[in-house]
């Protein structure tokens, strides 16, 4: 099938950028939408200009590394019959023979371009740093049976733990906010018992952490569990909001 | 050009450096006889991890908790989407929660006969030892395993044994232990006793009076090059499958680390044993750039069929019981679809090439659900394995609750790396080397759900042992910026980036990597012949000439640059390739996932021939396009017995 491609390009961080036409064609309906960009970019070498810059590695949809927006639409995921898909997983069957279709990086204030359609997604790593985990060093743990977790807690805190950190709900934020990012990880780890000693704390620094980075606040669009490939919900910011809640009448810092 | 008659090899053995004593006892009583560091002696030795999968990000972790100086280098762009993200059925331990007659002894003794007795006994106990404490760490990082309505832990079995063993967190148990250790990680790098330099590529291994004493590096974002120094560098950089092309392993996995600590001197052993997965989606066409994995634990409820008649070409669902052929169940009536996965990936190759091929292009064989739905209804098949099925339709296009899934093997995981002692150490003093990278406690083949355990084993409960004896003895290093082999390694980085851009021919590199990738699947694949290997051994340095002489790089050194990095890691595949195809001509026994034709059972079997290949083969780099030296490591087994393995 034959496409027509719009792709942001941009040198580097101080570049402007701007969009840049290129018709593609022989891609196959089976094939992804990251080989299509490998196609794209074999054309490219071969005409001596330089391929398109992306990020990706798994290509299987678990590594949250794969970010781009398609159409307007993080991952694309619109297309695909089972919406909750990364861009690494959208298939070009998906699309229209002559398709005009338009691919940028995530466009957030905290997540600065790199090059074309890498951008720099470190805040994410450093609002983890601030509290996102259970201080627990190697070879202190007890027995893991010693302490039951009933089968809900435990599958709520899965549901959580799913995130992929790909950043899609800040892209599709209109406020390009990071609350269910933030909200998956802390509510994990207070569905969990050994997240409780730790909790209040944790829910003020990362919240905090975030706010630092730049990212936006939430009104409430919805729009980041919608753009969410991982299905991660809604109901875990609202968590982490009465988690911040009870931290602040707990007097946690 | 490597040639087979001219292997010399090395007259005095390796010393694994394994302790004395019942294997019970061993890691006990060395751990009790290694030297400590001393708390506040730590901060003061510097530590390079590189690698921030399940192995470095917890050796990382629990060296910076310990109070060492410690840097992590990675080339994704966060610790948390290392390749180890990507595993997901599940990880082994000998917990025998089931009570179903599993023990450390059980364990040990399934992982080396899984491996095909081509692994050290010593090592592997001490592995199945330390398998318990992986699982409480986990579950106190709040890594969210699968549990049972009453809140204890949930098991399910996994190839190649017959008790459930294996822990996991739905079908994203890598994800979930990795983001464990990648906490752990991150809250050190909060303490300030690790640094982080994510979007960080090693290029070459420094040796500074016999010691390995640093690294050089280049940052991937700005291209420019510097030289990390320290006490002692650990390699946790992950397996080669890559060399391949096509593989269920991510785009950037690649092995210029240990490629460089080999041509730096560091022995390189098994190269010829990879793991060929039975369980992957089979390529759909030229576009193909990797194989995704079926987790192999779909196999506990799906049934593995072919059409009994060659060619047949009616849809699944035309096709009647009795004409379908369940090869494996038929073959292996106790293990049945659970048989080892060199068993199995063999078996559907054999079905394959026999004309029984399923699908458009005919290269698969089916995976079917349809009597698991019916015995366990669609809901429990769903919370089982449901991003499984979601994944494979969303590649695919097809409904696995509806039609059976069509699988096919793909190279997945090397259980060669460089060679280490008891200690993961490698011959290198002061080289660690951990996880997948080193040649591993799997011997010729891996079971399921047990990369996972040596991973973490590895950095969590063994190397801050072992490191910490290193330095006790070695004390700190004497590396200056100064000194001329900081200067050579830089200058061969900069040299081989240079000569990169500046051939400036007609081909790209992926069209290299694709022409190696086939000669290696074709040649060096599921089943391997003496004529097949001289063929590799003969094409493999044609194309890397080629490669030298045409391939195309564009962009420059000084920026982010993707060809760059991509032609890096092609090239040292392309010089890998020919060891891998070496040491597969040298062994001319089968075992495990390497099956030489020439070397096979009445029934079709890997023989192995214990008399005269009972060794680790571990390579010695002696120049550019030398045949390598050979350092065997004999295998002396006290407590398993040897026998021809039988999943009947
Ligand atoms: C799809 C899939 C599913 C799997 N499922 C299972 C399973 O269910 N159970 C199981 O036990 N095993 C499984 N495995 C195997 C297992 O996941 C791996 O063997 C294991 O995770 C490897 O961990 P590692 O820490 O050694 O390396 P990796 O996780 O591969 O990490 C390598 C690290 O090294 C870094 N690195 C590499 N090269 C360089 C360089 N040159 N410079 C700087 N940094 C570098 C990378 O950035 C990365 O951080 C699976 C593997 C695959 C491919
Ligand atoms: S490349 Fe890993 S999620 Fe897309």
């Amino acid at each position: 099938m034959k496409l027509h491609l719009k792709i942001w390009r941009q040198k580097n961080a101080q570049d402007p950028g701007g969009f840049v036409d290129y018709d593609l064609d022989g891609v196959s309906p089976d094939s992804s939408f990251l080989e299509m960009l490998d196609l794209l970019n074999e054309e490219l070498i071969a005409k001596g200009q330089e391929p398109v810059a992306f990020d990706h590695d798994c290509r299987e949809g678990i590594c949250g590394m794969c970010s781009l927006m398609i159409n307007g639409v993080p991952h694309g995921q619109d297309r695909e019959p089972i919406k909750q898909i990364t861009a690494c997983q959208l298939h070009m069957r998906h699309f229209r023979d002559g398709e005009t279709v338009v691919i940028e990086p995530w466009r957030a204030r905290a997540f600065p371009v790199i090059k074309d359609l890498i951008v720099d997604r470190s805040a994410f790593d450093r609002i983890i740093q601030a509290g996102g985990y259970i201080s627990v060093s190697t070879g202190s743990a007890p027995e893991a049976n010693a302490i039951p977790i009933g089968k809900k807690d435990a599958d709520k805190a899965m549901d959580a733990a799913a995130c992929i950190g790909c950043g899609a709900c800040v892209a599709a934020c209109p406020n390009a906010s990071a609350m269910l990012f933030v909200g998956a990880k802390v509510a994990q780890l207070s569905y969990l018992p050994q997240g409780q000693i730790e909790r209040y704390d944790r829910v003020v620094n990362m919240v905090n952490a975030m706010d630092a980075e730049g990212f936006g606040g939430c009104t409430n669009t919805g729009e980041c569990e919608a753009a969410c490939p991982k299905e991660i919900s809604l109901d875990f910011i609202a968590r982490m909001n009465s988690e911040l809640i009870k931290a602040n009448l707990k007097g946690g810092r | 050009m490597m040639n087979i008659d001219e292997i010399q090899v090395a007259e005095e053995t390796l010393n694994s450096a394994v302790p004395k004593g019942p294997i019970h006892e061993k890691w006990d009583q060395h751990r009790f006889e290694m030297k400590l560091v001393s708390p506040a002696n730590r901060r003061k030795f510097t530590i390079i991890v590189v690698g921030s999968g399940l192995a470095g990000a917890s050796a990382a972790a629990s060296l910076g908790e310990m109070g060492y100086n410690v840097h992590c280098f990675f080339y994704q762009d966060s610790a948390r989407r290392a390749h180890s993200v990507a595993a997901q059925g599940g990880i082994n331990a000998a917990k025998n929660y089931r009570n179903d007659g599993d023990s450390i002894f059980r364990l040990f003794y399934d992982t080396v006969k899984g491996g095909d007795y081509r692994s050290r006994e010593a090592n592997v106990y001490r592995l199945a030892q330390v398998s318990n404490a992986i699982i409480d760490q986990c579950v106190a990082q709040g890594v969210p395993f699968a549990r049972e309505y009453g809140g204890l832990l949930a098991n399910r079995s996994f190839g190649g044994a017959q008790v459930s063993r294996t822990f996991y967190a739905r079908g994203q148990t890598g994800q979930q232990l990795l983001l464990g250790a990648y906490q752990a990680l991150q809250r050190q790098a909060h303490a300030g006793t690790v640094k982080l330099y994510p979007r960080t590529e090693m290029l070459d291994l420094i040796i500074i009076n016999g010691r390995a004493q640093g690294i050089v590096t280049r940052n991937m974002v700005t291209g420019e090059l510097k030289t990390y120094l320290g006490d002692a560098v650990v390699l946790a950089t992950g397996g080669y499958g890559n060399a391949y092309f096509l593989s269920t392993n991510a785009k950037g996995s690649n092995a210029t680390a240990i490629w460089r600590a080999y041509k730096r001197g560091a022995y390189f052993a098994n190269p010829c044993f990879v793991q060929i997965h039975p369980t992957c989606i089979p390529p759909s066409g030229e576009h193909q750039s990797k194989l995704t994995l079926m987790s192999e634990s779909l196999r506990n409820d799906g049934r593995i069929w072919v059409p009994r008649r060659a060619g047949d070409t009616r849809p699944p669902n035309e096709i009647p019981e009795e004409e379908r052929y369940y090869y494996l169940e038929e073959k292996y009536p106790s293990f049945g679809n659970l048989v080892p996965r060199d068993v199995a990936s063999r078996n559907a190759k054999a079905v394959v090439d026999a004309g029984h091929g399923v699908g458009e292009l005919r290269n698969g064989v089916y995976l079917d659900f349809k009597d698991a739905i019916q015995r366990l209804g669609k809901e429990v098949i769903k919370d089982r394995y449901g991003n499984l099925f979601d994944m494979y339709t969303s590649i695919t296009g097809e409904d696995p609750y509806e039609t059976p899934m069509r699988i096919y093997p793909a190279v997945h995981y090397t259980m060669g790396g460089l060679w280490v002692d008891y200690n993961l150490m490698s011959n290198i003093p002061g080289l660690f080397v951990i996880g997948e990278a080193n040649f591993s406690d799997h011997g010729a083949n891996r079971l399921g759900a047990s990369a996972l355990m040596q991973g973490l084993a590895d950095g969590y409960f063994i190397l801050p042992y072992t490191l910490a004896n290193y330095l006790a003895q070695a004390g700190p290093g004497d590396a200056e910026m100064s000194h001329s082999a900081v200067k050579d390694a830089q200058l061969f980085v900069q040299d081989k980036i240079d000569k990169l851009l500046s051939v400036n021919g007609k081909r790209s590199v992926l069209h290299f990597h694709r022409e190696l990738g086939k000669v290696l699947w074709d040649f060096v694949g599921m089943a391997r012949n003496d004529e097949g290997l001289r063929h590799a051994l003969k094409r493999i340095p044609e194309i890397r000439a080629e490669f030298w002489e045409d391939v195309r790089v564009p962009g420059s050194a000084a920026d982010l640059n993707q060809s760059l990095e991509l032609a890096g890691r092609v090239a040292d595949f392309l010089e890998l390739g020919e060891l891998l195809a070496l040491d597969a001509l040298y062994r001319t026994e089968s075992c495990g996932a390497h099956f030489r034709e020439e070397s096979q059972t009445e029934e079709g079997e890997a023989l192995r021939d214990d008399e005269n290949f009972s060794f680790v083969s571990a390579w010695e780099f002696t120049g550019d396009d030398q045949t390598p030296r050979l350092h065997k490591e004999p295998l002396v087994f006290e407590y398993v017995k040897l026998s021809q393995r039988s999943y009947k």
